[in-house]
């Protein structure tokens, strides 16, 4: 039988140590939605989401008062929107009134994200996949909850880089479109190398296409639970370290499996994967930049920040694979600079660079992410730091992201205030040499050799 | 078997033990194990019952027990069972 310290120390982990379930969340095929006729579509589009998705909210909110455990969030992914809007949009324009469709969906059925608005691109644009990609800017600052993402590159198929250079036009204008919220829109919008179909994280969620009619993902967190296990065994040697951080991701991955499977017999959809991220929010004590110090650094960004950060990702997998059946999204360390309370004071410390956070997504398990640059970086050289990062992805057969806000009217030394979960960013600098020679080129880079292995 | 475990937290003083036994008596909740300690002045009571035989939802139960907490001035949180299980046993 269960005894009090295991009770007791479930309860600090949740009370204390900030432990929830970040998301549940609910991913929709709208492929049985296609309609040419637009108006139709979109209704087609609102009934289906609203349909499967009107429990979602209440069937959270009972788990989580059975348990004890905050679920953070309840959000839905849809099929990216390029597939799903190609027989009926004509103009970027239709392309938005579906983006429009979905957020009130969203509203409909309370919750506070929906992703999927995205098109992939790994090797080539279909004439639907960039009117989409063109339609981002207004859809993304026309709306509340509608969340933006597209795959630029993967390891199979290189990377397309004349959606990378349409990408850092994309994201300069959404900035533009939204400079009176510090171009918050940037925010809602992730472009990806290797993405996942199974990712239930925002904003970068997208329900694949080889996926079911729907499933039920969920992302759990933690980083204050493994920064409070590990400072019980400061000073012991690596082995310990590695234990310690495996052994609570373990218990913090039950907990999401838990989650999941009530979730999916809940609400009668199939369990999909549980994510085992470790995903910071701005609230002291949620950090996985403590963690890093915990490990032993003065500040992140110090010399040893890339290896802490490889333990961390890899102990964290290794701790979570044996505790749940299936793993998937992203799993691992994420690492936003906006959400994250230590990362803000590395950064304004002088510690933490943009160069050293690139170092640091080569073995973490996303990308460069919320992080605020100067409103006049050009946009050929945002285009430079997708194309960097979808390099090291592609190379590396991993998952990379970029989520950068060009702060519209703002410049280093500045701060971006985005609220909530999103928080606040200083404005870092940006390597001011050009990139734009390169970023002209037209056409796509080959997928690396190490890709043919069939 | 309906188990749920509700743990109890504040300061100590006389008669805490009795006013849950007596909720959960008046509700047909068993009580399969209790165990209790004072850390550092604080009360701490973990109780182990089944609710089979109650009438009521879970999340009433919750609410009732937590109001009940909030009357005598402690934390009182029912949760059920697997969080626990599932945490911490193979």
């Amino acid at each position: 039988m269960i005894n009090l310290n295991e009770v007791l120390e479930t309860n600090k982990m949740i009370q204390q140590d900030l432990l929830d379930v970040r998301t549940i969340t609910l991913g929709i095929s709208l492929l049985d939605c296609i309609d040419s006729n637009l108006e139709k579509l979109n209704e087609n589009i609102y009934n289906k989401i609203t349909r499967l998705g009107k429990e979602l909210i209440p069937t959270g909110e009972a788990i989580s008062k059975d348990f004890g455990i905050p679920i953070v969030n309840k959000r839905v992914s849809v099929t990216p929107i390029s597939l799903v809007g190609g027989s009926a949009c004509r103009t970027p324009e239709d392309f938005v009134t579906i983006a429009k469709t979905l957020d009130r969906a969203a509203k409909a059925i309370g919750i506070n994200f929906l992703g999927g608005y995205s098109a992939l691109v790994n090797k080539a644009m279909t004439p639907a996949d960039r009117m989409l990609i063109e339609s981002i800017p207004e859809a993304l600052s026309s709306t509340d909850f509608v969340c933006s993402s597209v795959n630029v590159g993967s390891t199979r198929t290189g990377i397309d880089m004349d959606a990378v250079r349409l990408m850092g036009e994309v994201i300069r204008k959404t900035a533009e479109l939204t400079a009176a919220n510090d171009s918050i829109g940037c925010a809602k919008l992730v472009v990806f190398c290797n993405a996942p179909d199974d990712n239930p994280f925002m904003a970068g969620a997208f329900h694949g296409v080889t996926e079911g009619d729907a499933v039920i993902n969920v992302g759990v967190s933690g980083p204050g639970v493994v920064r409070s296990a590990l400072s019980q065994v400061r000073g012991e040697s690596f082995e310990v370290l590695c234990e310690t951080i495996k052994k609570t991701a373990f218990k913090v991955t039950r907990v999401g499996q838990l989650v999941a499977q009530e979730a999916a017999a809940r609400l009668g959809i199939p369990f999909g994967i549980v994510d085992l991220s470790l995903a910071p929010t701005p609230a002291v004590g949620d950090s996985v930049a403590q963690i890093l110090e915990e490990i032993g650094l003065e500040r992140t960004g110090a010399p040893g920040t890339t290896a802490a950060l490889a333990i961390l990702n890899d102990q964290v997998k290794k701790g979570g694979v044996m505790a749940s059946s299936y793993v998937g999204g992203l799993s691992g360390a994420f690492i936003p600079v906006s959400e994250d309370q230590n990362m803000i004071d590395a950064v304004e410390a002088g510690a933490l660079t943009i160069e050293k956070l690139e170092a640091m997504t080569c073995v973490c398990s996303v990308g460069l992410d919320m992080i605020a640059i100067p409103g006049d970086t050009p946009a050929s050289s945002i285009s430079g730091i997708i194309a960097d990062e979808a390099a090291i992805g592609m190379v590396n057969n991993k998952t990379t992201a970029v989520r950068v806000i060009p702060v519209i009217g703002k410049g280093v030394g500045e701060k971006a205030v985005f609220g909530g979960l999103l928080g606040y960013a200083p404005i870092m600098k940006v390597n001011e040499f050009s990139c734009e020679a390169f970023i002209g080129r037209e056409g796509r880079i080959p997928a690396p050799i190490h890709s043919f292995k069939n | 078997m309906d188990k749920i475990i509700i743990t109890v937290v504040g300061q100590d003083t006389i008669g805490i033990i009795a006013k849950v036994c007596t909720y959960l008596s008046d509700n047909q909740i068993n009580i399969l194990d209790i165990t209790q300690t004072i850390v550092g002045g604080y009360f701490n009571m973990m109780v182990i019952a089944d609710m089979e035989k109650c009438g009521k939802e879970f999340g009433v139960v919750s609410d009732e027990l937590k109001e009940l907490g909030n009357e005598i001035g402690l934390r009182i949180l029912a949760q059920k069972e697997e969080i626990f299980t599932k945490m911490h046993r193979l």
